[in-house]
This record gives structure tokens, C-alpha cells and sequence, in this order.
């Protein structure tokens, strides 16, 4: 079809959407990959080890050969532990208290003391997360040693589905949603009002095409190249960060095929609604991608958000493309889990096709 | 006996109370170049439009190259061309690319599309911009462009929605030639203008104030009833007198 073609040709012309099309989303994962990684490697901490026993000296080797940390230094007293958390350089410092392993023995228990800095939160909160784990790890090894009896006890801290807590398996579902809504919803719009612009809307709809073919046309091209978007980003994701898709990719991808027609018939509601180019990236931009971001989950979680926010966040389709697209890449789940968010999906394409085909049918009246 | 080619009878068009179109009757013959006049509201888009299937008409009849404008839009939109007031080609297009996309919409075979674009090109002493994008053409020569490729496929009746805007003199001259040309091959060009001199360049003129046709006849007879000297000092009377009957 011809007029799918002259749409391919605008978009390889145009060099700003060539950027947009394809430098974006490469951009963007490596951003978020790169800059935002919550990754802990090698953080530095600090040991004050009062009781200098065989017990502490164990644990200790085992958070620094868990290659997470480097031990920065040994310290003396308590009156260090203020000092190398200004220095800025430890994130941490680990305190056994005196007679350790006494107590272990004789009290079936002892305690390690963490101490982070605060000021940080996100890396006081991961470290406390890795220590914690490592020394519940030691815990296990401690009591198979003397069967029987556990000697400590503790609650276990295991990260689930995410166990090197890979800050990637968080983003690249989030970068993929933000952007596909951005390329589908945004591009359509643009593309669709810039005809109505420039008159070559009014020229197309005094043809014999039909007000669907017209549709089409504009959107098949945006639906092609979005899913070779898809797939680029799986693959930098896969080569760069060497995340793997745990779950079925066909599901993965029919699932995004479904999202982003979804986010095409969004946009071709928004150019119906939209009188001119500006006022189409003004709402794709500001309706769509800062809810993206803020309220889809991508960052922050819902459950943590007030009731309005998490009732408004209901409204916006890519927090249900999340869970799915979570679900499938990270967790590696089925069909099955993520019906639910699909048929949700489902209905908001049906909504905006049918908004768009009566907006579009009134202003021909 | 002339033929006619559009035929509307007793046409009216509202929008809620608003009546755009009222009670419009005229017919517009093959091969004539027919001028619609009016000032701004008058109504002359909404009739315009309706003439061209993208809307319908709230009462009356319409027929367009014998399909009625009610029932039969779709078969009226594969007989007539248009070419409207904003520029109509795609600028990241090159002349030939827009040639073959008009011609593809319009369903032509691509063999005929290709001949009938060498042939324009020819025509226009075009053929070296044949691979120029349409933003590195001037003004003048797109607006030409823009005309034949709304004849290309050939079509019964061209519709040119103030076809001249902004263009400069000369042009629009060699524009008129080509308008003349095309209806001398037995096309009917229905046109709306603001330009009065190009309204006497019409077989016939209506002019449209307030939603209806308040004259239609040549240009010489309007300007024998009116006993002034041009089209012009037609329209200001007819509109004048318009604004204070009502």
C-alpha cells in the first residue's frame, strides 16, 4: 500500500524522528542502566571487631570475600566509627561486640552491630540488605555445624526473584513501557495533527480512502518500527547488562505488540482531540509520560503511594503493562499470572478505538 | 442542451439552530469554470464541503457526477479532484514520490501513474525538479503542482478552495491558463476565490452571503444588472444590501 510507504518515507526523512524512533530508547536504557544502577560492588566498610575471636574473624572474611565490600579499615574504638563515616568513602562499619563468641556459646546469641550513613539512604538501605543476608547466611552455616539447636536466630532476608538485586531487572521493564508509550502515543498524535496542519488531511479525506485506511496507514509504519523497538531494547538489555528474558518471549513480545497498539490507538485519540502539533506533545508529554514515570510503578512503588495517588494511577494504562512485563521478564511466569492485566490492557485499547472512531465521526458532521 | 454535472436542489445544512446552507438551488454545467463567491461565513466551505462527500447535507438533494452527496459519498469522492486552500503536497516528498502517492490513492494503475507523471512533468517544464523534495520548490510552481496533481486521475469535476492565496500575480495568471486548459479537456472546475479579478476570469459566478445564493449569472451579466463595471463593485453592493436587509 502506497500510502503506508509515503509514511515510512516521512518518518527516514525526518531526522529528528529517526533520533526519537531509535536514540531515545537506546539512550535511555543505557541511562537508566548505567547511571541509576543500584548495584552494590565493592563498597567500602569499616570493621570495629572488639572481641577478636575466631567466630568474628569468619564472619568477617565472609562479607568481604562476598565481593560486595572491601574492608577499608580495621578500627580501634567507637570514637572511629564517626570519623570514617564522614570521610564519605565507607558506606558501612560493622561492630562485634566484646566476647562474641562467649555469648554465641553461652547465650545462644551475640550481636553485630551495623552502622550506616544515613545521609544516603538508597546505599544505607542496600548495605544493611547485603550485610544482613550475608550474616543470616553465616547463621545457617553456624547451626548445621551444631546440629541441634539453632545458635542464632534471625529472621531470613532473602531478596526473591531478584537475588544479586540487579537494579536493571527493575528498569529495563520500566524504560521499555515509558518508551513505548512515548513513540506510539506521541509519534501518532504529531503525525496525524501535522496533516491536519499542513491540509493534507483535508485532501486525503476528499479522496476515496476511508477514514480507516487513512488510520492505518499513519499507524502501521509506528506499530513496526515500535516493535523493533522492542526488540533493540531487549537485546542492548540482554547484551549490555546480560539480562535474559526468564519467561517466555513470545509471550513477552505479543504482549507488547498488544501494548503498543494500545498506546497507537491513544495516540490517534489525542490528535482527534488535539487542534495542532503543540497541543499533541503537550498532552502525550505532560498527560502521559510524567504519569508514566511517577505513578506506573516504574520508580516508585504503588503500594507506598497514598490512596488518591494509587486510585489515579489506576487510570493509566502502562502500571498494568509493568506488572506484566515484570512478571514475564523477571519473575519468568506465564500467561496465567498476567491475564488479568492483559484483558485490562485489551479494554483500554477498545475504549480509545471507540472514543477515536466517534470523536473522528463527529467532526466530519 | 448543456449537460449538467452537479445538480443541488433545495439544499440545506444546519448545524444545532445555526443554518449554514440555506435553501441553496444551482447547477453547475461540464466543462465550465464556476466561481463561489462570498465573504467569510457565508457558507461556502459547508457547501463546498458537502459538494465533496465529506459531509452531509441536513436536507434537500445533491448530486455530484450523478451520485447523490447523501447516499453515494464515496462514489463522488473517485470522480472529483481538490486541491484546498493550504498547500496540499508533502514537503519531505519529492515531486515524483507526491505524484505517485496521489495517483495510488486514486487507485491508478502504477504503469498509467508513471506515464501520466513524465507527461505532467513535461508539460510544466518541470523535469528537472522531477526528483526535488517539494520544500525546495517556490511557492508558485507547487501551487501548479499541487492543480495538476488534483487532475491527474482525470476527474469529472476539480474542486479549488481559494486556489491562489499568496501567490503573486504572474503566477496566478499562468495559473488561470492551466485552469482554462483543464477545462477546455471537459473538466468542470468549481472554484471559490477572494481575488475579484479572477471572478471575472469565470463562465459563471454565484455569490453566497448569509447562507444563501443572492446572484448567479456571467460575470457580464451580473455587472449589466447591478449597472456597475466590475465584479467587484458587484459583490460590495450585493453584500452591503445584504447586511442591511437583515
Amino acid at each position: 500500500m502506497g500510502f503506508v510507504n509515503k509514511e515510512f518515507l516521512h518518518i527516514f526523512r525526518d531526522f529528528r524522528t529517526l533520533i526519537i524512533l531509535f536514540g531515545i530508547p537506546a539512550v535511555q536504557i543505557l541511562l537508566f542502566g548505567f547511571v541509576v544502577s543500584t548495584d552494590l560492588k565493592n563498597a567500602q566498610i569499616a570493621v570495629l571487631d572488639l572481641s577478636h575471636d575466631e567466630v568474628t574473624r569468619k564472619l568477617s572474611e565472609k562479607i568481604i570475600s562476598s565481593g560486595f565490600f572491601d574492608k577499608a579499615e580495621d578500627l580501634l574504638n567507637y570514637d572511629d566509627v564517626d570519623r570514617v563515616l564522614k570521610s564519605k568513602k565507607t558506606k558501612a562499619v560493622v561492630i562485634f561486640e566484646e566476647d562474641f563468641s562467649k555469648r554465641l556459646i553461652h547465650n545462644g546469641k551475640a550481636s553485630v552491630s551495623i552502622v550506616t550513613d544515613g545521609s544516603e539512604p538508597n546505599m544505607a538501605t542496600m548495605t544493611t540488605n547485603y550485610l544482613t543476608a550475608i550474616i543470616s547466611d553465616f547463621n545457617r552455616e553456624l547451626s548445621a555445624g551444631s546440629a541441634g539447636s539453632a545458635l542464632l536466630v534471625q529472621p531470613e532476608v532473602r531478596m526473591f526473584y531478584n537475588p544479586s538485586l540487579k537494579g536493571q531487572y527493575m528498569f529495563v521493564p520500566g524504560v521499555i513501557t515509558l518508551i513505548m508509550i512515548l513513540i506510539c502515543a506521541l509519534m501518532t498524535s504529531i503525525t496525524i495533527t501535522r496533516e491536519k496542519e499542513f491540509g493534507t488531511m483535508e485532501v486525503l479525506l476528499v479522496s476515496p480512502l476511508r477514514p480507516l485506511q487513512i488510520i492505518l496507514g499513519k499507524v502501521i509504519p509506528y506499530f513496526i518500527l515500535s516493535f523493533v523497538d522492542v526488540i533493540l531494547i531487549l537485546l542492548l538489555s540482554w547484551l549490555v547488562f546480560g539480562l535474559p528474558v526468564k519467561g517466555s518471549i513470545l509471550l513477552l513480545l505479543v504482549e507488547s505488540m498488544l501494548y503498543i497498539f494500545m498506546s497507537l490507538s491513544l495516540g490517534v485519540l489525542i490528535s482527534t482531540v488535539a487542534k495542532n502539533m503543540q497541543q499533541a506533545i503537550f498532552i502525550s508529554l505532560v498527560g502521559m509520560m510524567l504519569p508514566t514515570i511517577l505513578l506506573s510503578g516504574f520508580i516508585f512503588p504503588i503500594e507506598n503511594m497514598p490512596d488518591i495517588y494509587q486510585w489515579v494511577s489506576a487510570i493509566f494504562p502502562p502500571r498494568y503493562f509493568i506488572v506484566v512485563i515484570k512478571n514475564i521478564m523477571v519473575k519468568g511466569t506465564g500467561f496465567l499470572f498476567v491475564w488479568k492485566e492483559t484483558l485490562i490492557l485489551l479494554l483500554f485499547t477498545l475504549a480509545f478505538i471507540g472514543l477515536s472512531i466517534r470523536k473522528f465521526k463527529v467532526r466530519l458532521q | 442542451m448543456k449537460n449538467a454535472v452537479i445538480s443541488v436542489h433545495d439544499l440545506v445544512k444546519k448545524f444545532g439552530s445555526f443554518v449554514a446552507n440555506d435553501h441553496l438551488s444551482f447547477e453547475v454545467y461540464e466543462g465550465e469554470i464556476f466561481g463561489f463567491l462570498g465573504a467569510n461565513g457565508a457558507g461556502k466551505t459547508t457547501a463546498l464541503r458537502i459538494l465533496s462527500g465529506l459531509s452531509a447535507p441536513t436536507s434537500g438533494k445533491v448530486l455530484v457526477a450523478g451520485f447523490d452527496a447523501a447516499r453515494d459519498p464515496e462514489k463522488i469522492k473517485k470522480n472529483i479532484g481538490y486541491m484546498c486552500q493550504k498547500f496540499s503536497l508533502y514537503n519531505d516528498l519529492t515531486v515524483r514520490e507526491n505524484i505517485m502517492l496521489y495517483g495510488g490513492i486514486y487507485g491508478m494503475r502504477k504503469a498509467l501513474i508513471r506515464e501520466r507523471c513524465e507527461e505532467l512533468l513535461e508539460r510544466l517544464r518541470f523535469m528537472e525538479y522531477g526528483n526535488r523534495l517539494i520544500s525546495d520548490l517556490p511557492l508558485g510552481l507547487r501551487q501548479k503542482l499541487a492543480f495538476s496533481v488534483a487532475v491527474l486521475h482525470e476527474p469529472r469535476i476539480v474542486f479549488l478552495d481559494e486556489p491562489t492565496g499568496g501567490v503573486d500575480p504572474i503566477t496566478r495568471r499562468q495559473f488561470w491558463e492551466m485552469i482554462y486548459e483543464t477545462a477546455a479537456r471537459g473538466i468542470t472546475i468549481f472554484v471559490t476565490t477572494h481575488y475579484m479579478d479572477e471572478a471575472e476570469y469565470c463562465d459563471r459566478i454565484s455569490i453566497m452571503n448569509e447562507g444563501r445564493i443572492v446572484a448567479l449569472d456571467t460575470p457580464d451579466g451580473l455587472k449589466k444588472k447591478y449597472r456597475v463595471d466590475s465584479v467587484e463593485e458587484v459583490f460590495v453592493k450585493i453584500v452591503r444590501s445584504g447586511k442591511i436587509s437583515v
